[in-house]
């Protein structure tokens, strides 16, 4: 994963509430077996839409997702961060996020910041108001802020998930210094697995 | 000090490591994998030159593209083709157990792991997709992760994990008659709407519960994730225990008598604290029908289609105005006019052998009404042969049900199995969302009763309405 200090752009408000995982990247995409090229399918039914957000000029090539309350329920499809990465998202702006989502999302990357509804509905605001405002969200600083408008607001991230961010650490590898550890849970937990058993059948 | 819930001795006994100022590595028992959501995971490790580490803990099956068609009908689609294949080459490659598409263990993989008794109590189990909450019912630790995660399991069989908060949720009394375990999940969805369960494991307890079947539990662990919670857990007692025995991949005898005292002991402490709970009279409980795009927009469905002017805030008005346009419903129409144009009974909510009897029991002798399509799709070739030794597919083809081959089928738009644009459908599936079951489709979640009785009327019915 590559390290993610500072995401800086343009942000679209797309509003609504209960944003699923199906609406960001529908099932007819998750048949392919690579892991890129989603950015095509990202809310493609409502991008069948002219007025859809995301079709109007004005917020072209934005890098902050701005959602409302509960961003991401739904399916654990992980082709929804890999598709807002892909469009050209780097963060997603919310009140509040499905668990299984946020949790995809920062093993990739998307920095996902939670802000309370009074200051998400300001921020919303100010980029409808000029959608051509510079957003910065600084995952060192803890800080969104749109800085012509002398906004600021700070947010929170787990502390190992903002470390995660800012070195660019492969979660894989991180386990992996466990090793000794794993080996010994496995040889006081060990017997016969009900897969062994079936696979012997 | 209390005692500790369900969910704090499951955590307990899989702590590998403690890292300061890090997520506890939490150990997995059980991987589960599917075509879907491995693809990429096995890519990675390819590309970092790593093993699977335990495949022995590891089982795979095909479910969410498969055609249900007869498995010598080629899979058309070639991306899907490409997908199942793919799975083939990873499992064989990596040493993994699969069960292909026409494998007498294949079915979808929520199905196959209670019913091949692979999930047991006291295990964590890990698959990527959200509906493993599913296992919980036998009171193991079961949660949905996404790619990155099986990649990591697959690789370590382990897991960073925060500790999630508890919430017990009590179902007190016992479902009256026509009242299903379906209903009952309904039901909790629409009191703590999709979100009010996001940060906690959900332990469902109380009369109502202990009085379900082990497949009636499943129903309603598996849509946990539709309240926000990755996981719902039950306690273990005799049906649990019962439910397992003879299983394939529980051990037979006396090693099976020392299993279940352990198992019995993945119970709440009687003085175990959890940080919320709520409280629902399921005894006041009547059939639920899905009115909406999310499942939490829940009515009875002696009810009627509720206006936008009934919303608490701006922001819900929006979300009922957005969920009618896109459903074509009127506000105040009885959800008993409104027709419908599909029903599915399937999934891996509503697939198993006790679903498949409930909707044979209303459909038999009856025939499912002039322009409407219905599909049967059991959930596992193992269900499938059990309800045909029943003579229950004879009683659904007689109806005019489809009875297909298993798989996800028409509860997520991967497979031949899906709603045109402006179809309206009455399926025992979990997801309402917009295009779930095909672009454009409106879907109605409902009982396997319901489903029955709703394909007969030609419009949203109880069973006792087209009783012979």
């Amino acid at each position: 994963m590559r390290p993610v200090r500072v995401v800086e752009g343009r942000a679209v408000p797309l509003g609504r509430n209960d944003v699923d995982t199906d609406q960001i990247i529908p099932s007819e995409w998750l048949k392919r077996v690579e892991r890129t090229g989603f950015g095509r399918g990202l809310f493609s039914e409502w991008r069948d839409d002219p007025d859809f957000v995301l079709n109007r000029p004005e917020y072209a090539g934005a890098t902050i997702l701005i959602g409302a309350e509960r961003f991401g329920t739904g399916s654990s499809r992980e082709h929804a961060v890999w598709a807002l990465l892909d469009y050209g998202f780097a963060a997603v702006v919310a009140s509040s996020f499905g668990d299984i989502f946020a949790n995809n999302a920062a093993k990739q990357g998307l920095v996902i910041v939670r802000l309370e509804p009074a200051a998400l509905a300001e921020l919303v605001a100010l980029v409808t108001a000029d959608p051509a405002r510079h957003v910065t969200v600084d995952v060192e600083r803890l800080v969104v802020e749109v800085p012509d408008a002398g906004w600021h607001h700070a947010f929170a991230l787990e502390p190992m998930t903002r470390e995660r961010l800012l070195q660019g650490w492969d979660d894989i590898g991180l386990s992996l210094r466990h090793e000794a550890e794993i080996t010994a849970f496995e040889s006081r937990h060990g017997g016969e697995t009900p897969v062994a058993r079936l696979a012997a059948r | 000090m209390g005692g500790r819930t369900l969910y704090d001795k499951l955590f307990d006994e899989h702590v590998v490591a403690t890292p300061p100022g890090e997520p506890t590595l939490l150990y997995i028992d059980l991987h589960l994998v599917h075509e879907v959501t491995s693809p990429q995971a096995f890519d990675g490790l390819r590309l970092n030159g790593r093993r699977v580490r335990r495949p022995d803990r590891t089982l795979a099956t095909a479910d969410h593209n498969v055609p249900t068609d007869p498995p010598a009908v080629p899979v058309a689609d070639p991306v899907s083709r490409r997908q199942l294949e793919v799975l083939e080459e990873n499992c064989a490659e990596f040493g993994v157990t699969l069960f292909p598409r026409g494998d007498a263990n294949q079915g979808i993989v929520h199905v196959i792991g209670p019913e091949l008794g692979v999930s047991q109590p006291g295990m964590t189990i890990v698959c990527g997709d959200s509906h493993t909450s599913t296992h919980g019912a036998l009171g193991a630790l079961a949660f949905g992760i996404g790619t990155s995660e099986v990649e990591h399991v697959l690789a370590t069989q382990t897991l960073p994990q925060q500790r999630a908060r508890t919430m017990a949720v009590t179902l007190e009394g016992r479902l009256a008659p026509g009242v299903s375990a379906k209903d009952l999940v309904l039901a909790i969805i629409e009191r703590l709407g999709t979100g009010g369960g996001a940060g906690h494991v959900i332990e469902y307890r109380g009369e109502a519960i202990r009085a379900l079947s082990m497949e009636g539990r499943m129903t309603v662990c598996n849509m946990s994730i539709e309240a926000g919670a990755r996981a719902g857990l039950i306690a273990v007692d005799e049906t649990t225990i019962e439910y397992l025995r003879g299983r394939p991949g529980v051990p037979e005898g006396p090693p099976f008598d020392e299993a279940a005292a352990r198992w019995r002991t993945y119970v709440s402490d009687d003085d175990a604290a959890f940080d919320a709970e709520v409280v629902i009279d399921a005894a006041a409980l009547s059939p639920r029908v899905t009115w909406g795009t999310n499942p939490a927009q829940v009515v009875a469905l002696d009810g009627v289609v509720p206006s936008p002017e009934d919303a608490g805030s701006d922001e819900e008005r929006d979300a009922v105005e957005r969920a009618l346009a896109y459903m074509g419903l009127t506000p105040g129409t009885p959800l008993r006019e409104v027709g419908v144009d599909v029903v599915f009974i399937g999934s891996c909510t509503n697939s198993r052998l006790e679903d498949l009897r409930a909707a044979a029991a209303v459909v038999a002798g009856r025939s499912v009404a002039a322009g409407v399509r219905a599909l049967v799709v059991p959930g596992s070739h193992r269900v499938k042969a059990a309800a045909e030794a029943e003579g229950l597919d004879r009683v659904f083809a007689a109806a005019g049900f489809e009875w297909r081959e298993p798989g996800c089928s028409m509860c997520l738009g991967m497979n031949p199995d899906q709603l045109k644009p402006g179809q309206r459908c009455a399926s025992t599936s979990n997801r309402n969302f917009e295009g779930r079951q095909g672009r454009g489709g409106r879907t109605h979640l409902v009982s396997p009763a319901v489903a029955a009785a709703t394909a007969i009327a030609g419009r949203f019915a109880a069973p006792a309405e087209v009783a012979p």
